[in-house]
């Protein structure tokens, strides 16, 4: 189990209603978010629109607002919510005994899209 | 591992039946016995193993033992009369250590060894020790079972003698406010300490938490949410304290750890059965071995664990279904928790955190708030089903809305009304809610704030009213709370048709309140915090948007200061990080430089920097300043530390905040000047720098009419002349060039300064957020601005000391906090991941 998801330490590394970043060598930088529910999020730090760092948005419900055009995109489901179009790649990602972790695969090559990967894993 | 198991159970005399061994004597393992005893009492010689001294009883029902309300003989579910009736072997006080599965025996504690022909294990969990120093202090306890409840009790009785005692709880889940509650009735003062910024945030959203922590505050407990404890102090050896990791200490007698619960699968990891969070079984609860069966919260069926009771004895029914060769199915359980903490009616069921459905489908929340009542209800609809409902102070539809969640029932007809509930929703159901609002009575009342009925609401809009803010205007209907301004324009619609006049737009989409009401509403109500604005004034969503919340924490910064707490969760990138962002995700940084002046020292420094951090550009901007490009957020507080080392501090160029004063080099060295407007600029930027505005604030001064520093399209410009200083409002070169108003002008430098104060302090209490003083001037008239400053002579003195106030806490450079180390976490990374060992590097 363990070796299928990376370790990317403890939940109070990042504060309720905030965001951290995990730059990836080589590939894309991830956006790991906590929101103000207490639930975590993992998906690549660029809004489709122009690539803004959605770690840096307003993160309110489970939704982020791009922090460069206020594009609101689900943190759910990657995708950008009301009249705009596009999908950020997520991360499935698990919380156990106070941890965070990202699943391995999809760290190197975001690309997965795979929706309710998170109940499964679990 | 589905396909029933052929049982031997023929014979069926004592000693020729099955033997069944239960590990764990707590409420799933004695259910599931009690289960099989119901369908099949001849098929097992029952042996039950239980590590704790004592008889069955009901775990949930410790609290109120530790309340004082019941005694340990009420909670008792089988007496010892039950195992004798039953030819049940009960080992109690003998922890089970070991399964031989190859012998098929277990071995306990004592000794004793027990062999089966089925095992069931029902070991439940264990509670969470978070791994701080100092936990294992004596008089930290969990809570768990009896001696936990014991050892609580006789802290609570210690510190009778000496006023109290006091308690600390770690975990403000439901397990430890109901510690908090027991221990708070026993006479001790209480403080809950919560990680989470929401208590109970599993079974709660932010704002019934918010609700439920502001009664328990009320009720004398110290909550503390977003609480990380950091140690238990202790001592001589028994605790005295924690610290939190902001370094908050908290005095203790006693420590009680109720962070959460973990399944109990140590046992049966050990045996090497097939173990996630919990032991894994099948829908008929048995493990990865046929013989060996497991129930309660120790397993994982599906993927979830669970941790109520219902969804146990409905496994319990599986477990019992199977092993006497009926097997029905436990298929995993919608769950609900209907509880009172202190009183306070609570309920929440299913799933109410937004997620989307299995084909996407989106969720929608429906959301009622009544602050007269204290009353929040949230119902969670997707794809035309209910799927999950928060209810905070009246739980009485619970269990409708959970039976609607169960039964999967098409709550499409009945939308509109599912919020206030069965009566509601059965009894005008199907009416279109507008022909509802017809059918009222004239007497009807539709504002319960102000009484005004149906009829008087009608009359006004027949004499003229004809907007919902004229009704406010005139009978006062929606103009307190807002709740029936949906029905205010259900009249107004029904009346004048598509005549209705629709007003200027509110706040944003969560509110039906506009800018101006919820300034007003803020002073008037007291209201301190952005949860209690949201639920006051009936917010439609839980916790705003990226609209609301910025204003609602400009509104607070402004109405309270010094008391009101910034929350960088609701600031825009740039006001939290202290920089611009730009379009590639780099920040500039624009130091301060006092009315344009700078000296080689600062100039030095900024070079430094730019060669330093490889900054690809530096501009000079049309503020007169220097921004350097391209800086990353994980360098920014380096670069402050360089630029404060120089003497610099926050140039504030990316706040909705005083940006810049402009200045010109004045009569020091210019032919033309009249006056030193280079010396005044600096007097004005250091009374004014620091201040959060509702937008962005320019200030110019020019030292002759000649006006170099174009003072005349600035916020606020000064334009010297011979016999003083003329003053200028509510210029703006942006999209739209708006030229200034005079305001006014004055003799001296010391009136020049008190007026630009006072004409601040008004436009920061009166413009609405996002707001520049060109449209806020062109909105309100010039003609309101001066009679508000100068009709009463007092007036720019009190709005000058009011903005003098509020400076006082907000002059205080926030990149050398930054630079010294403080909120770290907004800069650096968590963590770099490099692929080809795929580890992280921290």
């Amino acid at each position: 189990m363990i070796g299928n998801w990376l370790d990317i330490g403890p939940v109070t590394q990042i504060e309720p209603g905030t965001a951290r970043t995990l730059p990836v060598v080589g590939g894309e930088e991830i956006a790991v978010f906590h929101t103000m529910r207490g639930e975590f999020f993992a998906m690549v730090n660029a809004c489709p629109h122009k690539q803004g760092p959605l770690s840096q948005g307003i993160i309110h419900g489970d939704v982020v607002a791009c922090p460069l055009h206020n594009w609101n995109i689900s943190l759910r489901s990657g995708k950008a919510l009301g009249g705009d179009e596009g999908c950020v790649p997520t991360i499935p990602l698990r919380v156990d005994a106070g941890r965070i972790y990202l699943k391995r695969s999809a760290v190197v090559a975001p690309r997965a899209q795979d929706a309710d990967a998170n109940a499964k894993a679990a | 591992m589905n396909a029933p198991v052929n049982f031997e159970a023929n014979g069926r005399s004592p000693g020729q039946r099955q033997r069944l061994v239960v590990i764990g004597n707590g409420m799933a393992g004695c259910r599931a016995v009690e289960e099989i005893l119901a369908r099949d009492g001849d098929r097992f010689d029952v042996t039950i193993f239980g590590a704790e001294p004592r008889v069955n009883y009901n775990r949930i029902m410790l609290s109120p033992v530790l309340a004082g309300e019941k005694s340990f003989d009420e909670i008792v579910i089988n007496g010892q009369d039950w195992y004798d009736d039953n030819a049940i072997t009960l080992v109690s006080g003998d922890r089970v250590d070991h399964i031989n599965r190859e012998a098929k025996t277990v071995v306990a504690a004592s000794g004793r060894i027990e062999p089966y022909d089925k095992l069931l294990i029902a070991t439940g969990s264990d509670p969470f020790i978070i791994p701080v120093p100092g936990k294992d202090l004596e008089g930290v306890v969990t809570f768990r079972d009896l001696d936990d409840v014991d050892k609580m009790l006789a802290a609570a009785e210690a510190g009778k003698a000496n006023g109290g005692g006091d308690a600390v709880v770690i975990g403000g889940g439901l397990l430890g406010l109901e510690a908090a509650h027991g221990l708070s009735l026993r006479g001790m003062k209480v403080t809950v300490v919560h990680l989470m910024p929401t208590l109970m945030e599993r079974q709660l959203d932010e704002a019934a938490g918010w609700l439920l922590k502001t009664e328990l505050e009320r009720r004398g407990q110290t909550i503390l949410t977003g609480a990380n404890t950091k140690q238990i102090l202790g001592a001589d050896g028994k605790v005295a304290g924690i610290e939190l990791a902001d370094g908050t200490k908290v005095k203790a007698d006693i420590v009680v750890m109720a962070a959460g619960i973990r399944p109990a699968t140590g046992l049966a990891a050990a045996a090497g059965l097939d173990v996630e969070r919990g032991i894994l079984v099948d829908d008929h609860m048995v493990t990865s071995d046929p013989d060996i069966l497991a129930v309660g919260e120790c397993v994982q069926h599906r993927g979830l664990c669970y941790g109520l009771v219902a969804p146990l004895w409905d496994m319990c029914r599986s477990l019992a279904d199977y092993v006497t060769e009926t097997p029905s199915g436990f298929e995993g359980t919608v769950t609900s928790t209907k509880l009172k903490v202190s009183g306070i009616d609570l309920f929440s069921a299913g799933d109410f955190s937004g997620a989307p459905g299995p084909n996407g489908e989106l969720c929608e929340d429906i959301v009622m708030r009544d602050a007269a009542r204290g009353q929040y209800k949230r119902v969670v609809v997707r794809d035309g089903k209910l799927v999950g409902a928060v209810l905070y102070g009246d739980t009485a539809d619970g269990n409708w809305y959970f039976d609607l969640m169960r039964s999967e029932a098409d709550i499409s007809d009945i939308r509109e009304a599912l919020i206030f509930g069965q009566a509601f929703a059965s009894g005008g159901a199907r009416l279109d809610p507008s022909a509802a609002v017809a059918a009222l009575s004239d007497d009807a009342e539709i504002c319960g704030c102000n009484g005004v009925s149906k009829g008087k609401v009608l009359s006004c809009i027949e004499g003229g009213a004809h907007s919902v803010d004229a009704v406010r205007a005139t009978c006062k209907a929606s103009a307190s709370c807002g709740q029936c301004t949906g029905l205010v324009e259900t009249l107004l619609t029904l009346s004048l048709g598509s005549e209705v006049e629709s007003g200027p737009k509110t706040m944003c989409k969560c509110t039906s309140f506009r800018h101006a009401e919820v300034r007003e509403l803020i002073l008037e109500k007291g209201l301190r915090e952005i949860p209690q604005i949201m639920q006051e004034l009936h917010w439609t969503t839980p916790d705003g948007c990226s609209s609301c919340r910025p204003a609602l924490n400009y509104y607070l910064l402004c109405a309270w200061p010094g008391e009101y707490e910034d929350d960088q969760k609701s600031r825009f990138v740039n006001e939290r990080m202290h920089a611009n962002i730009q379009k590639d995700g780099t920040y500039s940084v624009v130091p301060r430089m006092w009315g344009g002046l700078t000296n080689p020292r600062e100039l030095r420094a900024i070079a430094d920097v730019v060669e330093k951090f490889n900054a690809p550009m530096v501009k000079v901007t049309g503020g007169q300043r220097l921004d350097i490009f391209g800086i990353k957020k994980e360098d920014l507080p380096a670069v402050w530390a360089d630029l404060n080392a120089a003497g610099m501090v926050s140039g504030h160029a990316y706040g909705k905040s005083l940006r810049t004063v402009k200045t010109c080099v004045g009569s020091d060295w210019c032919r033309f000047g009249t006056q030193d407007s280079t010396g005044l600029g600096v007097k004005i930027e250091q009374m004014t720098w620091g201040s959060w505005m509702p937008h962005k604030f320019k200030i110019a001064v020019s030292g002759c009419p000649r006006n170099c520093a174009e003072a005349t399209i600035k916020d606020f410009g000064v334009v010297c002349v011979d016999s003083g200083y003329e003053l200028h409002v509510g210029g703006n070169g942006g999209i739209k060039v708006r030229a200034t108003d005079l305001l006014c002008k004055v003799a001296t430098e010391e009136e020049a300064l008190e007026h630009c104060a006072a004409f601040i302090q008004l436009y920061r209490e009166q413009a609405w957020y996002l707001e520049r003083t060109a449209p806020w001037i062109e909105r309100v008239g010039l003609d309101t601005v001066k009679a508000a400053l100068f009709d009463d002579p007092e007036t720019i003195g009190r709005l000058a000391a009011r903005f003098r106030y509020a400076q006082q806490f907000m002059q205080d450079d926030p990149w050398a906090k930054r630079a010294a180390g403080e909120r770290a976490d907004l800069h650096n990374h968590i963590a770099t991941v490099r692929p080809l060992e795929l580890e992280v590097v921290q």
